[in-house]
């Protein structure tokens, strides 16, 4: 390994047991009508997220897609803000504005998710374009699904960034589908990687099911856009164990029970529970420790979000344009 | 008689178009295997195959182009949008060359295609997925735009701008897939440019389309308990406009309250406003009163959501104030 410190795979672990139990408790609160509209679960895709911004400076900019608690959370978004904004309250991180497909928190440059696929790819561009005009050291993680790489906005967006030599991780979180459209139905180029080469720009394969391998790749990558200014692309091969968003199938015409089955053997959170059990970094009474733990955070938060008031009616049009 | 759904109706008129004309096809996100991100294409695929209900990447802007291209030469694609907020990907394609093309070839060229997919807000889905976008598309020469409110008329409809020669932009709305109605029995169509006075009355006209028209209709009774005798009328076409039916109604009424969910800023209802005070100042006997959507983006929070949009209360007090009983 490379990096100078121990890999804080612990942290790792605590971050994505946070995230998967967060969503289960979300998901809970959907059906209770707490939370409504869409809803997207990351659950299945952790190590992605917490492995990519582990790897990142505090101060580096995030962008994501709608997909974005567990991106949110990673970043350290208080959970019980998160809660709150997805119970639309006056208390989350948008201010009950947003819901969960749109979080941000400026304080933690996290730039928000955004519910248009593909639409964020260009803004992302572009928070790398003041990096380079202000000569900032920042660089920026963009996350999207593989079904916004066929997109006119993926592609505009990797030839300004490759062209302009902007500090760009562009991290596609490869889950297989977009809603209920596999890969291979929707892009000429199955290894998706590949996308990159129109642009000329340096492509990896990561292995978004395990945050080890995550963390270690993406360590190098971002150090390297920082030093040279060039943008890299990243396929993280991940899998999303739910329905596309709340109200969709979690198999059906797209996929079988059986595929989800085979594809959860190999959990981020069970592999890299296994991994340091083996390594004995880990007992099996600090996994229930950490479980109680994450739990009692999640249970918070929600009582949190509940008893929060909802926003003011003034905040209707109080965002509208800035003073 | 049949009692079907309006996502039923959608699904029949492109059914039976299909078969009718082996030139018209189906192309959008998730229309084929998924049957429809909304259903509306169920069983079509199985009926059709994969060479006419095409599944497509997300890519709106290269398969509205498609479909443009396709037209040119002969096919009638309908193009459906999963959501009309993602139109707005392929607003270049659809306004500068399906809108465009007929005129700029000097009538060499005609763009018969349908887009068509749910507009208009949607329970709690934010700012970027809950917007009535029609007033973009009816400000563009060279589109007509319909916006049916019930089954039947989303069925007749959607068949006529099927075989229309001209691009045709079809709202519908998520609320209004499970609404159930009546339906003829048998080949029928609606023709474009028509509007329906869907409950007579003669105290005050209110005028509105879509999901709103069914907010219209429950509001008159409403009104009815309360001695207020309203018409309610579904202009249906929003371009090209049925202005006869409307002012037609207004020389009976001499009020008008026009209800919609877009907002109020140069919207179809300021046109409709517009023209009514042009055309029909001498009858009014007050200025027409206008319910719109919050000129703000819908925000996630429900309390929030509920306060932008048209409800029964406001259109109540813009109906008391049309016959200033404030
Ligand atoms: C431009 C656009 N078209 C369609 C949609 C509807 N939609 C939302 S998510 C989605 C699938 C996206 O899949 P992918 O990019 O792989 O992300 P994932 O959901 O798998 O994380 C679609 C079609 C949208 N939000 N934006
Ligand atoms: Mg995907």
């Amino acid at each position: 390994m490379t990096s100078k410190q121990k890999m804080p795979l612990i942290e790792f672990l605590r971050q994505m047991v946070l995230i998967r139990r967060f969503e289960e408790k979300a998901a809970e609160m959907y059906a209770l009508g707490k939370i409504a509209g869409f809803c997207h679960l990351y659950i299945g895709e952790e190590a992605v997220a917490v492995g990519a911004i582990g790897a990142a400076n505090p101060d580096d900019y995030i962008v994501t897609a709608y997909r974005d608690h567990g991106h949110a959370l990673a970043r350290g978004l208080e959970p019980k803000r998160v809660m709150a904004e997805l119970f639309g309250k006056a208390t989350g991180v948008s201010k009950g504005m947003g819901g969960s497909m749109h979080l941000f928190d400026a304080g933690k440059n996290f730039m928000g998710g955004y519910a248009i696929v593909g639409g964020h790819i260009p803004v992302a561009t572009g928070i790398g374009f003041a990096m380079k005009y202000e000569k900032k050291d920042q660089v920026v993680l963009c996350f999207f699904g593989e079904g916004s790489v066929p997109s006119g906005n993926f592609h505009e967006a990797l030839n300004l960034a490759s062209l302009w030599r902007l500090p760009v991780v562009y991290i596609c979180e490869n889950n297989r589908f977009g809603m209920g459209t596999p890969v291979e139905r929707s892009s000429a180029v199955y290894d998706i990687a590949h996308a990159a080469r129109a642009h000329d720009m340096p492509f990896h394969h990561i292995d978004g099911m395990d945050v080890t391998d995550v963390y270690t790749q993406m360590q190098k990558i971002i150090e390297a856009v920082r030093k040279s200014k060039r943008p890299i692309f990243v396929e993280a091969r991940t899998y999303r164990y739910m329905g596309h968003s709340m109200s969709d199938p979690a198999h059906g015409h797209y996929r079988t029970k059986a595929e989800i089955d085979e594809q959860k053997k190999r959990d981020p959170i069970l592999t890299l529970q296994q991994q340091l059990l083996e390594k004995k970094e880990i007992t099996k009474e600090e996994i229930a420790k950490m479980e109680r733990e994450i739990q009692d955070i999640v249970q918070e938060s929600v009582e949190f979000a509940d008893k929060s008031p909802e926003p003011p009616l003034e905040a209707l049009t109080e965002y509208v344009y800035a003073p | 008689m049949a009692h079907i759904a309006y996502r039923e109706a959608l699904g029949q008129a492109m059914s039976e178009e299909m078969r009718r004309d082996e030139k018209v096809f189906l192309m959008g996100e998730e229309v084929g295997f998924y049957q429809g991100a909304f259903k509306v294409s169920r069983g079509m695929l199985e009926e059709f195959g994969p060479m006419r209900v095409i599944d497509t990447p997300i890519t709106e802007a290269g398969f509205t182009g498609v479909g443009i291209g396709a037209a040119m030469v002969g096919l009638r694609p309908i193009i459906e949008m999963m959501t009309f907020n993602f139109s707005i990907l392929a607003m270049d394609q659809i306004i500068n060359n399906a809108a465009k093309v007929r005129s700029m070839s000097g009538g060499q060229f005609t763009v018969p295609m349908v887009v068509r997919g749910p507009g208009g807000s949607a329970a709690r889905l934010a700012a970027q997925h809950s917007q009535s976008l029609e007033s973009l598309y009816c400000h563009i020469a060279g589109l007509k735009v319909i916006a049916p409110s019930v089954p039947k008329d989303a069925k007749g409809l959607l068949k006529s701008a099927i075989r229309d020669n001209n691009p045709v932009i079809c709202f519908e709305a998520q609320a209004l897939y499970g609404t159930m109605g009546e339906v003829p029995e048998g080949e029928y169509t609606i023709p474009i440019g028509v509007a329906d006075v869907k409950r007579e009355g003669k105290d005050v006209t209110l005028i509105a389309w879509s999901k709103m028209l069914l907010l219209c209709l429950r509001t008159a009774e409403e009104l009815a308990k309360q001695g207020i005798d309203a018409e309610v009328v579904d202009p249906r076409t929003l371009r090209p406009l049925d202005m006869e039916t409307i002012l037609q109604s207004v020389r009976k009424t001499n009020r008008v309250v026009i209800v919609e969910e877009a907002w109020p800023y140069a919207s179809v209802g300021a046109e409709i406003a517009d023209r009514i005070t042009h055309e029909a100042l001498d009858i009014l006997d007050a200025p027409v009163e206008r319910v719109t959507g919050v000129d703000a983006p819908i925000p996630y929070a429900k309390n929030l959501e509920q306060a932008a949009l048209p409800s029964p209360e406001k259109i109540i007090q813009a109906v008391k104030k049309v016959m200033y009983l404030e």
